[in-house]
């Protein structure tokens, strides 16, 4: 186990740091950092060199790399050139929004599949499975925005015509201390997000729940004249739920990058709209560190989960 | 996996009069056919593309980008089928050319992508040591960053170095190829992964060692042994990709950062759609989004009908 898990390690730190290698060639050369100042009528051209001179732009490449990377190491992940606040600052505001919506949203994603799945896979074939097959099946071809725009227009803009009442357009203002209209803000995206996750999860839910009734341990409980009831949750559920383990433990670090779309439709201050902001501005000091926090977060919680399946299925053993 | 040598094994086969023995892409075709959802599926794909091109002969290419300020933001009626967009122009004039545009994205950007996952997967695979390591840590670095993230800084770092092209006398704004590289560039990871595996198993069997045997060259093997047994897997894997590529399209041009106006694309329409839908313009929305909706929902269909002929041991889904 231990050798595993170090062998792992010693892999994803050699992933981390390719990761590292490509996304700082790819967001130092998206643009020009600098480019607000291009058109300020008080900075002189000396200045502008003078002020890339001592930002440390001009230096060449790999210094510039390695800076940044000795930096990062030591926690430190720079600073923003257009909000001149530093980068760590900037994305520990916005990571709280984003863990609520994101995890809230995930929870409910979790609690709807699993119920759906059920129902679809206890009753094959019916008409409630093949409604439910069919929700999947459109909901995983569905890009964001079309559940997000469409919410939108019904629950807050058509529902504000018709005078019933309606849900906001997004968190204009941005207010901790009002609990009830942060709920309310938070009703649209999370159920923009839970409506296209759950079709591709209570899928994965059902076909998981098959697969393990056809199993000889099932015919065996069933055999024992034990209720439809007690085998499916007490026998079936328990190892069918093992591979959504998985899919959420691997699911969970690409939450924490937010979700862009959704969190621009709505004006939701997280980390994806922090992240399409200053990706806009060329700020690559912002763009680079939450890349880095996203893989780091990937890298880890993939061996994690790896891990910890061992102690939820015995079955696995770890080579 | 599916290997052209397993067709035999088809129970239903086994009461029928053999006359001649069917072709590997027969018998696909047949358990293709009897997957109903596959066929609705290819069928109204068929539809959309009978639209998107058979429109271009009825509805000519400036009435898509006209601009006519008179009737901007109107609701559908007897003369703009969809209503107009925030410019006045004819959304069902737009849904034909940007179509056109989002189905030539997706096909492109998929040959570009699967061409990469082929060649990185195979060659991880077959030549194994060093390259293989450096390959597949490759691969897993990409992998590790969400897809949407990598789109966006892929596209601002490519685009600064493309200008507006003109192929077949046709302008392009630059952006066209930029969102084919982009998206190529960020969707080959899985089928490399798929291949290698496939590449790494196959490379053991007798009949690559009897070749090697004979005298085949590393260029030989891969290309008439392992590349052609590990088609279904690459077959599959297009067109789920396509569906992907159209999505991933439709992300990037609604962010603004694909495709760029006039050129219509069903991905920046909804852009604009953004902004009007908070004053009701539910048109702008329901129009694009469907056509999104309906062509990846159909090839997602074929594509998973393609699976389980190619793989007829795979479980079936539905």
């Amino acid at each position: 186990m231990w050798s595993y898990i170090a062998r792992r390690s010693i892999q994803a730190l050699f992933t981390l740091l390719i990761i590292t290698v490509l996304c700082f060639l790819l967001t130092r050369y998206s643009g020009d950092p600098l480019a607000q100042y291009a058109a300020n009528p008080r900075m002189s051209a000396e200045d502008k060199a003078a002020l890339r001179e001592r930002l440390g732009l001009n230096a060449p490449l790999y210094v510039q790399y390695f800076k940044w990377l000795g930096l990062a190491a030591q926690g430190d992940l720079g600073q923003s050139f257009f909000s001149k606040q530093p980068v760590g600052e900037m994305i520990k505001q916005r990571l709280p929004n984003t863990m609520i919506l994101m995890l809230t949203a995930e929870f409910f994603t979790v609690v709807f599949a699993l119920l759906l799945g059920i129902i679809s896979a206890v009753k094959q074939y019916s008409l409630a499975d093949n409604l439910i097959t069919s929700f999947s099946f459109v909901g995983f071809s569905m890009p964001i925005f079309f559940s997000a725009l469409g919410l939108l227009l019904i629950f807050a803009v058509q529902f504000k015509e018709w005078g019933l009442p309606y849900l906001p357009t997004g968190a204009a203002v941005w207010d901790k201390s009002d609990p009830v209209e942060y709920i309310k803000n938070l009703i649209l995206p999370v159920s923009a997000l839970v409506f296209i996750q759950t079709a591709g999860y209570s899928r994965f839910v059902r076909t998981s729940i098959l697969e393990v009734l056809g199993l000889d341990y099932i015919r065996t409980a069933r055999a024992k004249g034990l209720t439809n009831r007690v085998v499916l949750y007490k026998h079936a559920l328990r190892n069918a739920a093992l591979p959504l383990v998985t899919i959420v433990g691997l699911d969970i670090p690409f939450l924490l990058g937010g979700a862009i779309v959704t969190e621009s439709i709505f004006s939701w201050p997280g980390m994806g709209r922090l992240f399409w902001e200053y990706a806009q501005r060329s700020d690559y000091p912002v763009v680079l560190g939450i890349l880095l926090i996203i893989s780091i977060a990937v890298v880890v919680l993939t061996i994690v989960t790896d891990v910890l399946y061992t102690f939820i299925d015995p079955r696995i053993k770890l080579a | 996996m599916a290997t052209s040598t397993t067709t035999f094994d088809i129970p239903a086969l086994g009461h029928e009069e053999e006359k001649k023995p069917l072709t590997p892409g027969q018998l696909i075709w047949r358990r293709f056919r009897k997957h109903r959802m596959a066929v609705s599926g290819m069928i109204s794909f068929g539809l959309l593309l009978l639209f998107i091109i058979g429109g271009s002969y009825f509805v000519s290419e400036e009435r898509a980008n006209a601009v006519s300020l008179t009737d901007r933001l109107s609701p559908p009626s007897e003369k703009y089928w969809m209503g107009t967009d925030s410019t006045g122009r004819d959304i069902f004039a737009r849904m034909i050319y940007g179509g056109q545009i989002s189905l030539f994205v997706g096909f492109t950007a998929v040959l570009l992508s699967v061409t990469l996952g082929t060649l990185i997967g195979g060659l991880a695979g077959f030549f194994g040591g060093w390259l293989d390591v450096i390959l597949m840590r490759f691969t897993e670095s990409m992998l590790s960053i969400p897809q949407l993230f990598l789109l966006i800084v892929l596209g601002k770092f490519i685009g600064r170095n493309i200008d507006t092209i003109t192929i077949l006398g046709k302008t392009f704004s630059g952006s066209v190829a930029i969102v084919i590289l982009v998206i190529g560039f960020t969707s080959w990871m899985f089928l490399a992964r798929i291949v290698r595996a496939n590449v790494l198993s196959l490379k053991e069997m007798d009949y690559v060692s009897v070749s090697r045997s004979l005298g085949a060259s590393n260029l030989r093997i891969f290309f008439s042994h392992l590349i052609p047994n590990t088609m279904g897997i690459i077959i599959v894997s297009t067109t789920l990709g396509l569906a992907g590529a159209i999505l991933s399209e439709a992300y990037v041009s609604f962010l603004g950062l694909g495709i760029q106006p006039p050129t219509a694309s069903w991905g920046n329409m909804l852009t604009a759609a953004q902004t009007f839908i908070q004053k009701g313009s539910w048109w702008m929305w329901v129009f694009p989004s469907m056509f999104i909706v309906a062509t990846i929902l159909s090839i997602n269909l074929v594509g998973d009908g393609l699976r389980d002929a190619f793989d007829p041991r795979s479980t079936r889904h539905l």
